[in-house]
């Protein structure tokens, strides 16, 4: 089985799902002949021409919302948004159309979309490309919101994204595009959205955390007996393997970059106080990131999770 | 039914200085020599500043940097017609704007190293920091430019954004309320013909960027961006007509990007080094080192000592970027807002920052 990086897995669902169905067309900013900018479509527009990959003007707007139009004649648009911060010019068209055209229409239009958006701290870029605001899109019903920790679970998410007949935002860590490698079948596989996978099993602490993070968590909890829970799917999400899991331990840390208040760690904190509260022996803790502004390169490190302020958070629970 | 045309427009491109150093002589004669040698200097300033920044990137010393190389004059001819009380507002590609306003250098360097210090900008700059959003920055200017006029000065903001910049919604909307409420705006396209490595005709269809003032109800003009005095020229009559109260003004530089679109950008990727060679001929030093040495204002012997006084200027910039001292972590918190919250009292305290 080939060994592949976080891109190349991402290429590879692409060009299959282009393959096997020919409504799939990949529209964004430099998409065609510079493969993206992180070369995520690399050799797709040699592969399938200017009519299924397309650069569009540079407007976030005008792809998200054209992208609307497009799923609900019968494309199946993939738009690759550059970062994750230039989302924003598209969230009208985002929220206000694409997340609920389903429900406005009563079943009659749908909007199987999928917008691709590198997310993250952690590669010292420019200003406002180290978003982390899944959160933000979390809170949004209509959307779903997927997360791959890894190249495995990238390709089998992507491919159930372009498939799914809703719209689904899909978050690459920036971080994590050519950081790890993993085994990653050739043949096309889905991941189920919505399903959460035990990224390792463990007794003590329930350790909840998706993306760049999850690495990092597990790097920390060396000394722990950890139970780690990738989320992969944010929106939905799978509800039971966390309560599940925090019955089993007791114990919850969540993880994650995005600045605390109002985060996505807030909702499943909530989650488990109402579902295992009983079970519970420690307080749950996010470390998550400061409530302020994502800096430059020069304070990134001070403002991403660090290994040593997780390995406290797993100190503060086994206090109890 | 009979028809009429009710409307129509046409877009004019300015040249005074053609490719070949030539001039046409009524136009050039409004221009000093004093002039031209501040147009030269602050060219060589800003060339040096930015070769400097792109060996610097190479070194690991700076983060992802944009080169300017190419687009001086543009920026150096707008920036220098501007007042000190007029406010602009630059992109991310804009270093040579900085420059041209005697914004701090030492600062720039900062910035592009990757801290926000940067572009806090000393009083008497009414520069805001860059934008790196693309397009965003545009209706900035437009509010400025409304609340100048609210406030009856009679001064001008100006918005620089690119060729990719103005497909945005952002475009549209702030060079529409800058029309419905006629503000002294003045909007800088640096049209550098590519966004990375899209080209300027999948941006728009129209012939012309400037011609998309015709529609906002307002002037627009396109002109040869390698040409400063052309360049100074036509900003210089839109400020004058906006400080007059006739409205905002479209200026389209034409232009070209020689460099890759940033250090992380890799160009033959998606176009010929014909086309470089061509513009490269284009340039905007050129055609003033030609121009001036028919006048007796250039010799070799002046170039090289202006360059070699901007390359110590710059060395000593440099030295004090980075003698500078480190960012305070708690510097991420401390500017959210204008006082800290409770949350973010205890978030200092916990993370045990400095501060
Ligand atoms: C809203 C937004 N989308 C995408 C980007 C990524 N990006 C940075 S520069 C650029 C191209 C900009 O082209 P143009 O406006 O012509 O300016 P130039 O870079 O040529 O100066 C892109 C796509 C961004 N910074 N902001
Ligand atoms: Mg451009």
């Amino acid at each position: 089985m080939a060994r592949l990086n976080l891109v190349q897995a991402i290429n590879q669902a692409l060009a299959q799902e282009m393959e096997r169905d020919k409504d799939v067309i990949v529209i964004g900013e430099d998409v065609g002949k510079d493969g993206g900018v992180f070369r995520v479509t690399q050799g797709l527009l040699d592969k399938f021409g200017p009519e299924r990959v397309m650069d569009t003007p540079l407007s976030e707007l005008g792809i998200i919302g054209s992208a609307v139009g497009l799923a609900a004649y019968g494309m199946k648009p993939v738009a690759e948004i550059q970062f994750m911060g230039f989302t924003y010019a598209g969230l009208e068209q985002l929220f206000s159309h694409a997340a609920r055209i389903r429900s406005r229409s009563r079943n009659r239009f749908t909007c199987p979309m999928v917008v691709r958006t590198p997310y993250g701290i952690g590669i010292k870029p420019p200003e406002l490309h180290s978003e982390s605001t899944e959160g933000l899109f979390c809170h949004m019903p209509g959307l779903k919101v997927v997360v791959p920790s890894n190249p495995y679970s990238a390709k089998g998410l992507l491919t159930s994204a372009i498939r799914d007949p809703d719209p689904v935002l899909f978050l690459e860590a920036s971080r994590l595009y050519r950081s790890i490698k993993a085994e990653v079948p050739e043949e096309e596989y889905t991941i189920p959205l919505g399903k959460a996978s035990v990224y390792q099993e463990g007794n003590d602490i329930t350790v909840v955390s998706w993306g760049t993070m999850l690495h990092r968590a597990a790097e920390a909890s060396e000394d722990f007996d950890c139970e780690i829970i990738d989320l992969q799917t944010l929106r939905p999400y799978d509800e039971e393997a966390v309560v599940k899991s925090v019955k089993k331990t007791g114990r919850l840390v969540i993880v994650y970059e995005a600045a605390r208040i109002g985060g996505f760690g807030a909702e499943i904190a909530a989650l488990v106080a109402e579902e295992a509260f009983e079970y519970l022996k420690a307080p749950v803790v996010r470390v998550a990131a400061p409530d302020a502004v994502i800096p430059m390169a020069r304070l990134e490190d001070h403002y991403m999770p660090s290994p040593e302020r997780i390995r406290s958070a797993f100190e503060s629970v086994m206090r109890y | 039914m009979p028809t009429k045309t009710v409307s129509s427009s046409e877009t004019k491109n300015i040249q005074i200085i053609n490719e070949k150093g030539e001039a046409d002589g009524t136009l050039v004669s409004r221009f000093t020599e004093d002039d031209f040698r501040r147009f030269f200097e602050t060219i060589i300033l800003a060339r040096t500043f930015n070769h400097r920044a792109l060996s610097l990137q190479r070194e690991g010393r700076l983060g992802t940097y944009a080169s300017i190389w190419g687009q001086e004059a543009s920026q150096i001819g707008t920036a220098l017609a501007f007042g000190e009380e007029d406010w602009l507002f630059p992109s991310f590609r804009e270093s040579g704007v900085y420059i041209a306003r005697g914004y701090p250098i030492w600062m720039l360097y900062r910035y592009w190293a990757g801290d926000e210090r940067g572009m806090q900008a000393p009083p008497g700059f009414n520069l805001f920091p860059m934008s790196v959003p693309v397009g965003t920055q545009v209706p900035h200017a437009t509010g400025a430019a409304w609340a100048m006029k609210l406030k009856g000065h009679r001064n001008a903001a100006a918005v620089y954004f690119g060729d990719g910049g103005s497909s945005k919604g952002d475009f549209h909307e702030g060079l529409n309320f800058a029309g419905v409420f006629k503000v002294p705006a003045i909007f800088i396209c640096q049209n550098n013909q590519w966004a990375i490595s899209v080209p300027r005709s999948r941006q728009t269809a129209a012939k012309t960027i400037a011609e998309r003032a015709f529609g906002y109800g307002f002037e627009g003009v396109q002109v040869d961006g390698n040409d400063i005095t052309a360049v100074y020229k036509v900003t210089k009559d839109a400020i004058e007509k906006a400080r007059a109260g006739g409205g905002p003004t479209l200026i389209e530089c034409f232009t070209y990007r020689l460099d890759d679109h940033t250090t992380a950008d890799d160009s033959s990727r998606y176009r010929s080094d014909d086309e470089v060679e061509y513009w490269k001929e284009r340039e905007p030093l050129k055609r003033l080192r030609t121009y001036m040495e028919g006048k007796g204002w250039w010799t070799k012997e002046y170039e090289d000592d202006l360059t070699k006084k901007a390359e110590e200027r710059i060395d000593s910039e440099i030295r004090k970027a980075e003698a500078f001292e480190a960012p305070d972590p708690a510097d991420i918190i401390k500017y959210t807002y204008g006082s800290l919250t409770p949350r973010q009292a205890r978030e200092l305290k916990e993370l045990k920052w400095r501060g």
